[in-house]
């Protein structure tokens, strides 16, 4: 990057580090991380839209409905991540694609399935087999961002289901005497006071989401823990400028510095979102608040 | 008639997209010297100056994508990618489930590097990389076996003492035995494994694996493999 990198071996370790950490590879490093920061600030939202629905699926009244959710819930939360990740990813691009191949290549005579192989037609080829890297990335991201969105979904819709049922029932009975329909009770009186309920599990959810983010990589997406292992890795003279020994510990550290920092910035925020639920809720964080105000 | 020019026009259509296609090239891209990811952060080493030289000879476009070695051949067959390049060694498991064409690289020799000399190699624990020729060869060799995701960590084993040696190809232990500064060595007889290194491809993709054995079998006439070889590995290793 700087002029002076072009032959480091000859350099101070000063002028070598900063010319090591800004190497080509080293960017894709940095990229890593917002992809990483990308990655939640997409997921969190969508998956709390799923876990919205769940949970309102979950208390329907309407029994197929109700089913649903309750299933979904159960599911999802039952399988391992792990196997979800594995099974699910491969199972939806594959169903994606057969889908597309029955809908743009009826004339095709040849088997799907060939032993262990699955073709489908070039045409039906998501994304399609001549696209450029970054779009095979940009639906590899998009497909991991949906997969993360179902499983912490789930997670959320209980933390949320939960949430709804702690309201306490007489506020409800209230609003259903003052004459509101059951649909202006959802939303008007039980919604806006199941937050203050709901934010503890949400918030662990949160952190447990921070940190599963390396599964990324069992999809393809080149992560920053996949980076740190590879950057890390011994390097000899013969296929670098930068020969090294094993420097995974430092660059592990870096993650764990990284880590700690991210969640320890969260907790700060989630707190004073909890400040802010719990004003005038009839809680006894909220008869804390309303007797140190007085 | 009319189903001759429908036929004609799809034949069309499919000769048309087929030109259009890219090749996309899976590699691990931690194993060098056959392939490793250079300082600006791109697919490098012999398999990938070799693989560009034949998509050039078979006059296709290729694009090159990293895998992990795990799910490198679950990713090949479900068609996310077209072939591998990952100094893959043929054998019968692998051929019944994917195909090879011919090897670009002749039967390797498979070695064991330790700290120190007298090291238990039938008995001893040694560690070799998962799901690889040298990882069933040790263990059938009565050692025990420690197996890790990638050929790094199979290195750092022996070092931290958790393995008394490694088995990994010879051309990938050389260069760090070394730049070691004598701190590993080479300890044992050398183990020739498997049939070459291989492109590996669908089973169904019967053309592609003609056009690429044809450009290998050419680089093997002209001698320019050899030249490759020596390059990337050190005068004589091309035999072709």
């Amino acid at each position: 990057m700087f002029s002076y990198c072009v032959d480091p071996d000859s350099l101070e370790t000063l002028a070598w580090m900063s010319c090591y950490l800004t190497t080509g590879v080293h960017m894709s490093f940095y990229m890593a991380f917002l992809k990483v920061l990308g990655l939640l600030a997409v997921t969190a939202p969508v998956a709390l839209g799923f876990g919205f629905l769940g949970a309102m699926a979950a208390r329907s009244g309407f029994g197929p409905l109700r089913w649903f959710g309750k299933t979904y819930i159960a599911i999802v939360r039952g399988v391992p991540d792990i196997a979800f990740f594995l099974f699910f990813v491969i199972a939806l691009d594959q169903a994606l694609e057969w889908l597309r191949h029955k809908a743009l290549c009826p004339d095709w005579d040849m088997p799907i399935r060939q032993g262990n192989d699955f073709i489908v037609c070039q045409a039906a080829k998501l994304p399609a087999g001549s696209a450029p890297e970054w779009i095979h990335e940009t639906y590899g991201f998009a497909l991991a961002v949906i997969t993360f969105a179902i499983v912490f979904g789930a997670f959320a819709a209980n933390v949320l289901f939960g949430g709804m049922r702690a309201v306490p029932h007489a506020q409800l009975e209230t609003a259903a005497a003052y004459g509101m329909t059951p649909r202006q009770t959802f939303w008007r009186v039980l919604v806006p006071q199941m937050w203050v309920y709901a934010l503890p599990g949400l918030s662990n959810l949160w952190m447990v989401l921070i940190k599963a983010t390396p599964l990324l990589f069992l999809l393809g997406i080149e992560d920053i823990v996949y980076w740190a292992r590879e950057l890390g890795g011994t390097k000899t003279s013969r296929f670098t400028d930068y020969p090294h020994g094993d420097w995974r510990m430092w660059y592990f550290l870096a993650l764990l510095v990284f880590y700690l920092a991210f969640t320890k910035v969260s907790e700060i925020a989630l707190e004073k979102l909890m400040i802010r639920l719990t004003h005038g809720q009839a809680t006894t964080g909220g008869e804390a608040q309303r007797r140190a105000a007085s | 008639m009319k189903s001759l020019i429908f036929t004609t026009a799809a034949l069309a259509i499919v000769a048309g997209s087929a030109f259009a296609q890219t090749v996309r090239m899976g590699t691990e891209g931690a194993y060098p010297p056959y392939n490793f990811i250079n300082d600006s952060g791109e697919v490098d080493g012999f398999e990938r100056e070799l693989g560009d030289e034949l998509c050039a000879r078979a006059e296709l476009t290729c694009e090159w994508v990293k895998n992990d070695w795990d799910s490198i051949i679950p990713n090949l067959v479900s068609s996310n990618y077209d072939t591998i390049m990952a100094g893959m060694s043929i054998t019968d498991e692998r051929d019944e489930v994917i195909d090879f064409t011919q090897d670009y690289y002749p039967p390797t020799e498979s070695a064991y590097v330790a700290l120190s000399e007298g090291v238990d190699l039938e008995g001893g624990i040694v560690s070799a990389q998962t799901a690889t020729i040298q990882a069933g060869y040790v263990a059938e060799s009565g050692a025990t076996l420690v197996e890790f995701a990638t050929p790094e960590e199979t290195i750092a084993a022996v070092r931290n003492g958790e393995a008394d040696a490694v088995f990994a190809d010879y051309d990938y232990l050389l260069p760090l035995v070394e730049e070691s500064g004598g701190e590993l060595m080479f300890v044992g007889e050398g183990v020739p494994l498997g049939g070459g290194v291989g492109m590996g491809l669908r089973e169904s993709d019967t053309e592609l694996r003609d056009k690429f054995d044809a450009a290998i079998t050419s680089m093997k006439e002209d001698g320019s493999l050899n030249a490759l070889l020596d390059k990337w590995f050190g005068e004589g290793v091309g035999t072709y």
